[in-house]
């Protein structure tokens, strides 16, 4: 399970190259963290693969593809997995916490800053705005990945009538996530696999 | 500077217990929380804000705004909601609570899933838990329009960054900042 070169390796794979230690693990992941506003992913596929050229755009996207599967924040997942694969428990903490430790130290001073000038009706407003800006960038997220949903063994229409449901279920009628999660994620999981048959291909 | 000091050591008037109970509630959505911690966002406002009270609306938007508006991951936005909630020890709850289930569980799913990634397992659970990942976020972002939905000029804003973000590279950075000059605007 070494990151570097798995088995049948292609010649792009010869041109990767580990990082020395948990240190540079750290230095990476903060420069990356602090570089990206409104999210950073987009920054991570240029760091990780072009710049420090740890990763072949084949192994990010499958990376990729896991942390989204998995729970929690898929940045710190991706960070995790990666450190752990290098330097083991070590290494998920060092990447980990280079990419939460000095974003966070900012997040907090912002919020005192804002706490002390909250008062100010303009700076109030500034922050409902930006707060739309947020929305929309949440949005645009959404839509952005239903572009995969043509991919998907349930299919467009079945795959935005789940979205859609969910929107209805969490967002309007304001039901606990756990039910939403369970109930329909479970139903679109029998329906995937009922689509993709025994095979494990669409039928 | 000497609120601010309390709010380090203070827990706001939340008992221990209480503070049990933001972690063991923040750890069970850190299991949920498929396709990032944003999508729990609409069950966060409905646990801090409409049942406990530990919030307003408008600060728990506000927290998702500074988050967003600061270089980083999105998740600081738990951080900040711990921090108005309960100081430095509710940060740590829900910090701790958001990211120690799910990292565990990355590191021991990780191996499983990329060894089969074709089966037909891993493959329906993806499939399956895509269209809740959507529907999460449409969710997340309707409710961060809750302190501005009356205000067309800031709604306008929302469909303008929509379609902004969707369909073009613009940096996020320029439209956070027409957003705080939208905001100054239209909205004080």
């Amino acid at each position: 399970m070494n990151g570097a070169a798995p088995g049948a390796a292609a010649a792009e794979h010869a041109a990767l190259r580990t990082p020395s230690g948990c240190g540079e693990l750290f230095h990476v992941f903060t420069r990356l963290a602090l570089q990206g506003f409104g999210g950073v992913l987009p920054i991570a596929h240029r760091e990780l693969v072009e710049r420090e050229r740890w990763l072949s755009a084949a192994q990010f996207l499958e990376l990729l593809t896991v942390s989204q599967v998995l729970p929690g924040p898929n940045i710190v997942n991706m960070s995790m997995i990666l450190g752990y694969r290098w330097f083991g428990l070590r290494g998920a903490l060092a990447a980990s916490a280079g990419l939460l430790a000095l974003p966070l130290l900012i997040v907090l001073a912002l919020a005192l800053v804002y706490q002390h000038w909250a008062h100010l009706p303009l700076v109030a407003a500034a922050l409902r705005g930006m707060g739309a800006v947020a929305a929309g960038l949440v949005i645009a997220t959404a839509l952005k990945l239903g572009r995969n949903a043509a991919a998907n063994p349930l299919g467009r229409p079945l795959s935005w009538s789940l979205a859609a449901l969910t929107l209805l279920a969490v967002g309007l009628l304001r039901w606990p996530l756990v039910v939403a999660v369970l109930g329909i994620g479970g139903l679109g999981m029998a329906l995937a696999a009922w689509r993709l048959g025994p095979a494990g291909r669409p039928s | 500077m000497s609120l601010q000091l309390a709010q380090l050591a203070g827990l706001h008037g939340l008992g221990w217990a209480d503070l049990l109970q933001l972690w063991l509630h923040f750890m069970l959505l850190s299991l949920l929380a498929v396709g990032g911690a944003i999508t729990t966002a609409p069950d966060m406002q409905r646990y801090l804000v409409a049942q406990h009270g530990w919030m307003s609306d408008a600060e728990f938007n506000t927290s998702i705004a500074i988050a967003q508006a600061a270089p980083g991951p999105n998740i600081l936005f738990v951080a900040l909601m711990g921090w108005q909630i309960a100081g430095l020890a509710g940060l740590l709850a829900t910090m701790s609570g958001i990211l120690l289930p799910s990292s565990v569980l990355a590191l021991l799913a990780s191996r499983y899933a990329q060894r089969h990634a074709d089966s037909r397992l891993v493959r329906a659970f993806t499939a399956g838990l895509m269209p809740v990942t959507l529907g999460l976020l449409l969710s997340t972002g309707w409710l961060l329009t809750a302190t501005v939905r009356t205000a067309w000029p800031a709604m306008a804003l929302v469909a303008a960054v929509v379609w902004l973000n969707w369909r073009t590279k613009l940096s996020p950075l320029w439209l956070i900042a027409a957003g705080a000059l939208v905001g100054m605007l239209t909205l004080s």
